[in-house]
């Protein structure tokens, strides 16, 4: 793929990713009269919501150009960013498109958001997703089951298909082609971060969480071949760094970018995530539910949010650092975020304990001024590179 | 302050456990930490193993003065300035030797028993204490109410959870074998102290009330949500209690206040928060010098909202455990928590309502702007809102505190002569 065509690719992913008004969630729905749903981060089944032809349209927060005025009155100052601006969207009728909202357990804000939802938008699907924290089949795996058969059915009344065992197994076929594509692409920028820099990869899979899962894959498809045939894509003298802590409330793109420039390259993060958390391919054959209540417990990724019964903490951080050769970690959760925070010190612990140096620093989607992160992660990779070359 | 005989039961209620658990290395004393919300208190003594309470030492450390100290050591060992005062106090007093809020030192956990309902944030303070302490760890994981109502499938996760997981944690850290008569022995002991705390609680709807609901309350909840529901010590107190209050009906005695009894009721207020513990007693000042009194209050609601009709029964011993986890107030739905809010108005015949929204706690505090506009307009009374902390007092602003609280009270004051023209 020639340079031009990754750039008209790029725009292509960053119109979608600036478009507040779901664009093409209205164009979907306008063409196939299906229902979309949102998510709020971190994870969802969007297999399910696929084999009974709906739309998952991921809620990311915004960014920092999104002016917030009513969601400002709902919440105070020390309360995290991605509430106030999904309240801000929703009340400005950005989010019309959405039938519905599904609210995954990962923190007590988006839990309580949920709650609000119910009263502002009271024509809506308002879905409060309770995973499970023990994950033990016959336990939470139960219990989860009967979560995402009840989500099910909550579909099905507004109007999706009704639940069938085989389209699920055909919509887990897909999402594991998607999977695999996205790991292809953390893989290709672990070896060779040049060809993918962060900044980009990021607005494409910002772009793939509100188009189709089809149009997902195309898109990675286009972007994994054009990166790959980007020649003029050549190695600098950069830091490799692991940044983790942002999960859920997203940077500015801005951000990003100013790692870069300041001498980073990420090669490892935590940004949206939905693809990632499930870790492989999901099983297509037998019950296809517990597939995806299997895959839940067994083989999802040791976020924060999530309650670490059996293995060690911090263990799954560290061998991504390894994994990934990563030589430093770059703390970035969201101001305010309880679960990265509270996290930290233990993972902090964990990666001292490996000699791998570490900063860390907090930021709001809404941050415009980066000029204090610039230097702090310039040093920071200065520091490695004089380091690496002692 | 004149102590009445159910406070001074309490200190020594109290005082004798914290000298038990000072003395449980030497004696062999088994030890539980766990919290308030959720608490499965009953069944821990079923074990004979003795509950402590980090957030409850937390805000004792708060009225000790001790929480600065705490939380800045906390900050310096890394933890964030924007999480949790708890946590952070818990983490300080553990590293600053963990003397309790008796001047005693605690012995270690033997078991950390997580039960995680209605905060987010427990299940991460117990990941830390578990780094710390490195003993075993049962997980009891709640699901949320988000419709106001309890599921089968809640109830059986919560149950089977219990019996799986829970109660063999516990017997192997006990060394005891499950004894269900045992345990239902103390379920009934707790109904009954239910029974008289909700008595007191509903006594605020007389007018004068006879007690404070939000501030005296915190002292009236104590033993219940504490390490004592299920004992007959905790049966005995709360019969006291009422008794106690009965009089101060009869008497036609307002509510006691830090400057003794209340003369005049003059606003009937419902509280939504919980309470600032660093300046608790100048915080209740400043209601009660302006002959505010608290009727109804949801903070005496995280360890259980018995007034709502929940009682444990001790003829499904596993399955009141879990309904009772479940029906904690923060384990509630936002839409439930705004219309407790606005009934509690009602039936307490208030002015008016008040959140105190605290700084560093999400679970309660996310969404309370929200609260406060959707109460006013279901009870069609004014709210107020203030902002403080828990335990840090760095974010108990007096000065501010006490302006907004003025003007609130001005404003009624205006709304009822205005009514009355
Ligand atoms: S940024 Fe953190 S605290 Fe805020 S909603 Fe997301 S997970 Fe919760
Ligand atoms: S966040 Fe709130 S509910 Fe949770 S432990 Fe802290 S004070 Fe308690």
């Amino acid at each position: 793929m020639a340079a031009t065509d990754l750039s008209a690719l790029y725009s292509r992913a960053e119109a979608i990713y600036r478009d507040y008004s779901l664009g093409t969630v209205r164009e979907w729905k306008a063409r196939t009269g299906g229902l979309a749903i949102g998510y709020m981060p971190i994870y969802i089944p969007t297999e399910l919501l696929h084999a009974q032809g709906v739309l998952p349209v991921g809620l990311l927060g915004a960014r920092d150009d999104l002016e917030i005025i009513k969601g400002d009155a709902y919440y105070q100052s020390y309360i995290c960013h991605i509430p106030r601006s999904t309240i801000e969207l929703g009340l400005n009728g950005k989010l019309d498109p959405l039938d519905g909202v599904i609210f995954p357990a990962i923190c007590d804000v988006i839990r309580n958001l949920s709650g609000m939802w119910q009263t502002l938008f009271p024509n809506a699907l308002v879905r409060y997703l309770d995973v499970p924290q023990n994950f033990d089949p016959a336990i939470g795996g139960r219990f989860y089951r009967q979560e995402l058969e009840s989500l099910s059915a909550d579909l099905a009344a507004r109007g999706a298909r009704p639940y069938d065992a085989e389209a699920l197994r055909a919509s887990i076929g897909v999402h594991n082609h998607l999977r695999r594509l996205v790991r292809d692409l953390y893989t290709l920028r672990q070896a060779a971060p040049w060809k993918v820099p962060t900044s980009e990869l990021y607005v494409m899979l910002r772009a793939t969480v509100v188009i189709p899962v089809e149009d997902a894959i195309v898109l990675l498809q286009q972007y994994r071949a054009g990166v790959e045939a980007a020649d003029d894509r050549v190695p600098l003298d950069q830091a490799r760094v692991l940044l983790t802590g942002s999960f859920c409330e997203q940077p500015p793109l801005g951000l990003i970018r100013t790692l870069e420039r300041a001498g980073c390259y990420i090669v490892d993060d935590d940004f949206v995530q939905i693809h990632r958390w499930i870790k492989s391919d999901i099983p297509t054959a037998g019950d296809p539910l517990d597939n995806l209540v299997q895959a839940f417990l067994s083989d999802s990724i040791a976020s924060p949010t999530r309650y670490i019964d059996r293995g060690v903490k911090g263990a799954e951080l560290i061998e991504r650092v390894r994994t990934s050769g990563a030589e430093g970690v770059l703390f970035c959760a969201p101001s305010f975020c309880d679960p990265a925070l509270l996290d930290q010190p233990m993972a902090v612990r964990a990666v001292e304990q490996t000699q791998v140096p570490w900063t860390a620093f907090k930021y709001s989607e809404n941050t415009g001024q980066f000029q204090v992160i610039r230097e702090q992660a310039g040093t920071f990779a200065d520091s490695i590179r004089l380091w690496s070359q002692a | 302050m004149s102590k009445d005989a159910s406070q001074v039961r309490q200190k020594d209620m109290i005082a004798r456990h914290f000298d038990r658990l000072a003395a449980a290395p030497d004696t062999g004393e088994k030890t539980a930490y766990t919290f308030v919300p959720g608490n499965l208190t009953e069944l821990l003594l079923s074990f004979d193993l003795l509950p402590v309470l980090p957030e409850i030492n937390a805000l004792q450390s708060a009225m000790r003065g001790k929480t600065a100290e705490y939380i800045a050591l906390a900050e310096k060992l890394g933890h964030s300035e924007d999480v949790c005062t708890y946590v952070k106090s818990d983490i300080g007093m553990m590293k600053s030797g963990n003397i309790g809020p008796t001047g005693q030192r605690l012995p270690e956990p033997n078991v950390l028993l997580l039960s995680y309902t209605g905060c987010f944030t427990f299940l991460k303070w117990f990941e830390l204490l578990r780094e710390e302490y490195h003993c075993p760890m049962a997980m009891l994981h709640v699901p949320y109410q988000p419709d106001g109502c309890i599921t089968p499938a809640m109830r059986d996760y919560v149950v089977k959870q219990l019996k799986d997981e829970v109660i063999p944690t516990l017997e192997r850290v006990s060394g005891r074998k499950y004894d269900e008569d045992k345990l239902k022995a103390h379920l009934t002991l707790a109904a009954q102290a239910e029974d008289d705390l909700v008595w007191v609680l509903q006594s605020a709807k007389h007018r004068p009330s006879p007690i404070d609901a939000y501030f005296g309350a915190v002292y009236y909840v104590g033993p219940i949500f504490s390490a004592f529901r299920g004992t007959e010590a905790a049966v005995e107190y709360y019969q006291a209690l009422r008794s106690e209050i009965e009089e101060r009906i009869k008497e036609g005695k307002g509510p006691v206040t830090p400057d003794g009894d209340m003369e005049r009721e003059r606003f009937r207020m419902v509280v939504e928060g919980p309470p600032n513990w660093t300046s608790f007693r100048q915080f209740w000042k400043m209601f009660s010098d302006e002959g505010a009194v608290a009727v109804a209050s949801t903070y005496t609601k995280v360890g259980g909202v018995y007034d709502q009709g929940f009682r444990h029964d001790p003829s499904r011993p596993l399955e009141t455990l879990a309904e009772y986890c479940l029906g904690c107030y923060t384990n509630l739905g936002l839409p439930t928590r705004i219309n407790l809010l606005a009934q509690y108005v009602k039936e307490y015949e208030a002015d008016g309502f008040l959140i105190n929204s605290v700084k560093s706690c999400n679970s309660f505090s996310a969404g309370q702007l929200h609260i406060l506009r959707e109460v006013e307009r279901l009870s069609g009374k004014p709210g107020g809102f203030i902002e403080s902390d828990l335990v840090d007092p760095r974010y108990f602003s007096a000065a501010n505190i006490k302006n907004r609280l003025e003007s609130y009270f001005q404003m009624l004051e205006q709304k009822r002569l205005g009514g009355a023209a």
